[in-house]
């Protein structure tokens, strides 16, 4: 793979292939954020099933280091219940991806966030319902 | 594909007859020019004077008028600071345009911090400055006004000479940062009317680690380095001589070559507009239309984020630039430095879409071949970008925009 200055080959394999990209009709959750200071916006959307989460996609407006954090988070919650979803970290996104740069730790935190505001979402949703 | 280098603005190969002129001064002729009066310091010297007379001449400047520095940043350092210092009898006000590179901009904490007031003089959305601006921000104690020559994130060439002109009424001294025009178009100093001029020569084939600062005769100026009295006691620290050399050396062959380069790059870049015009919707082109650099292309395109643009095109063996705020600073420690471009912000770009921000900036070697390659992956690249992004998802399903334009 040709060098990427900054980031790690997995950050390059999930910015180029990002997974489970698109949206999910009729979604469970939806998590939006955005971060001012850079200008990434991150959409996360569940299909939650018996309280598991069994499908996960994402849209991402951002940096190599966003989408790559959004790719890979989807990955990592497919498959797991809500409260092992919300166990993961920022860092665990972060160590997942080969680390980020200093500077671009915030994408991941962003990730952590939007899986935390569709998580909100989803309970508010079911809360109502 | 072979790469494509679209990045000139950044740095340009060092033409190969320039490194050749500067490898004597390494090995065979390395002695420390100061040390005249022996053979081997003599040899070095008069290839440091030589060289001052070729980049005095690319510029219509006397030779005593050019010193030599490590860099455009610290010629523009010594220029405002040293103008500064040297006359604060006379008042304590600096005005910088608004788009001025960090090597100006960043020195404003630095010269409040030692009792100067700064302000900033706005530009019009085409980068152009603005003349009313600077006239409302004068004032009695006034000493000193910077503003770049062409600024290399957009390619705006600004009107020098007519703002120096307006400054002479008022006695008032001018910098012009011209790293990214000396060597590449036509500058003649004189005419201009400028106190200070930084020149550097990586835009125009020469070596980084050297640069130079036109002071024009009879302009007080303190310097900011203190040692030995090397420079005519402007800036202390032995000469980088083979550096120099390879300046001197790629001055002259700028001279010699400009007209063919501008023709080459102004036709390149034309297809290269009017490509992208036509098979990209929601581009915006920045710069002034017509005032700008030759070979300088640069745009934003709504809905896609400029890191991940640059990064495509680089998997597509295409080296480009981006004023994303993404892509300027991923090596900073932390997220300090992630801000929109200022140079985007202050022509009018809301900071939410800066993002997408691209400079495509054409050297003498590129080609036809290169700017249909560019212009052949440009769309694909564009249309992943956008089916990945949720800004374009809201735009596509209630044709509003998250920003305002």
């Amino acid at each position: 793979m040709m060098p990427q200055g900054p980031y790690s080959d997995i950050v390059m394999d999930h910015f180029m292939n990002p997974r489970n990209m698109g949206e999910i009709e009729n979604a469970d959750a939806v998590g939006e954020v955005g971060n001012p200071a850079c200008g990434d916006v991150m959409k996360l959307y569940l299909k939650i099933e018996d309280g598991k989460i069994v499908d996960a996609k994402f849209k991402t407006f951002g940096c190599g280091a966003a989408i790559a954090s959004s790719s890979i988070t989807t990955e990592m919650i497919k498959g797991k219940t809500i409260d092992e979803a919300l166990k993961i970290s920022n860092e665990a996104v972060a160590e997942a991806l080969g680390g980020l740069p200093p500077a671009k730790q915030h994408c991941s935190v962003l990730a952590e966030e939007a899986l935390k505001v569709a998580i909100e979402d989803y309970n508010k949703k079911k809360g109502s319902g | 594909m072979k790469r494509v280098y679209f990045d000139h603005a950044s740095a340009t190969p060092v033409d190969r007859t320039v490194l050749k002129s500067m490898k004597p001064y390494f090995i065979e002729n390395f002695g420390n020019p100061s040390s005249i009066l022996i053979e081997e310091g003599a040899i070095p010297h008069r290839a440091v004077e030589e060289a001052r007379e070729e980049i005095a001449f690319l510029v219509s400047a006397s030779k005593d008028e050019i010193i030599f520095t490590s860099s455009a940043t610290e010629s523009n350092n010594l220029a405002v600071k040293g103008l500064a210092l040297a006359n604060r009898d006379r008042g304590r006000r600096i005005l910088f345009s608004d788009i001025e590179h960090y090597s100006i901009i960043n020195q404003a904490d630095f010269l409040r911090g030692i009792g100067f007031e700064i302000d900033f003089v706005k530009v019009d959305i085409n980068g152009m400055l603005d003349m009313e601006d600077l006239k409302r921000k004068l004032t009695k104690d006034t000493i000193l006004v910077s503003v770049m020559h062409a600024n290399l994130e957009i390619g705006t060439i600004e009107p020098i000479k007519e703002i120096a002109y307006f400054l002479k009424e008022h006695n008032i001294l001018f910098h012009s940062d011209g790293a990214g025009t000396c060597g590449t178009i036509p500058v003649n100093v004189k005419d201009l009317n400028v106190d200070t001029m930084t020149i550097s020569p990586h835009q125009f084939y020469g070596p980084k680690g050297i640069a130079a600062l036109y002071i024009k005769k009879g302009v007080r100026l303190t310097p900011i380095v203190q040692g030995g009295y090397q420079e005519m006691g402007y800036r202390a620290g032995t000469e980088n001589v083979p550096a120099i050399v390879g300046f001197g050396k790629a001055a002259r062959i700028a001279m010699e070559e400009m007209d063919k380069r501008v023709e080459k790059l102004t036709l390149l870049s034309k297809r290269l507009w009017e490509g992208l015009a036509s098979s990209i919707d929601y581009i915006h082109f920045t710069g002034h239309p017509e005032k700008r650099l030759p070979g300088h292309v640069s745009f934003w395109i709504e809905f896609v984020e400029g890191e991940s643009l640059l990064l495509w095109l680089n998997l597509n063996s295409i080296a480009s630039s981006s004023g994303s705020a993404c892509s300027s600073n991923v090596l900073a420690r932390d997220e300090t430095g992630l801000k929109a471009s200022h140079v985007l912000t202050a022509i009018g770009v809301p900071p939410e879409i800066c993002h997408g921000s691209i400079a495509f900036s054409l050297g003498k070697d590129n080609t036809m071949e290169e700017v249909e390659h560019a212009l052949s992956v440009m769309p694909g690249i564009v249309k992943r970008l956008r089916d990945m992004s949720p800004l374009y998802e809201r735009f596509k399903k209630t044709g509003v925009r998250d920003y305002k334009l």
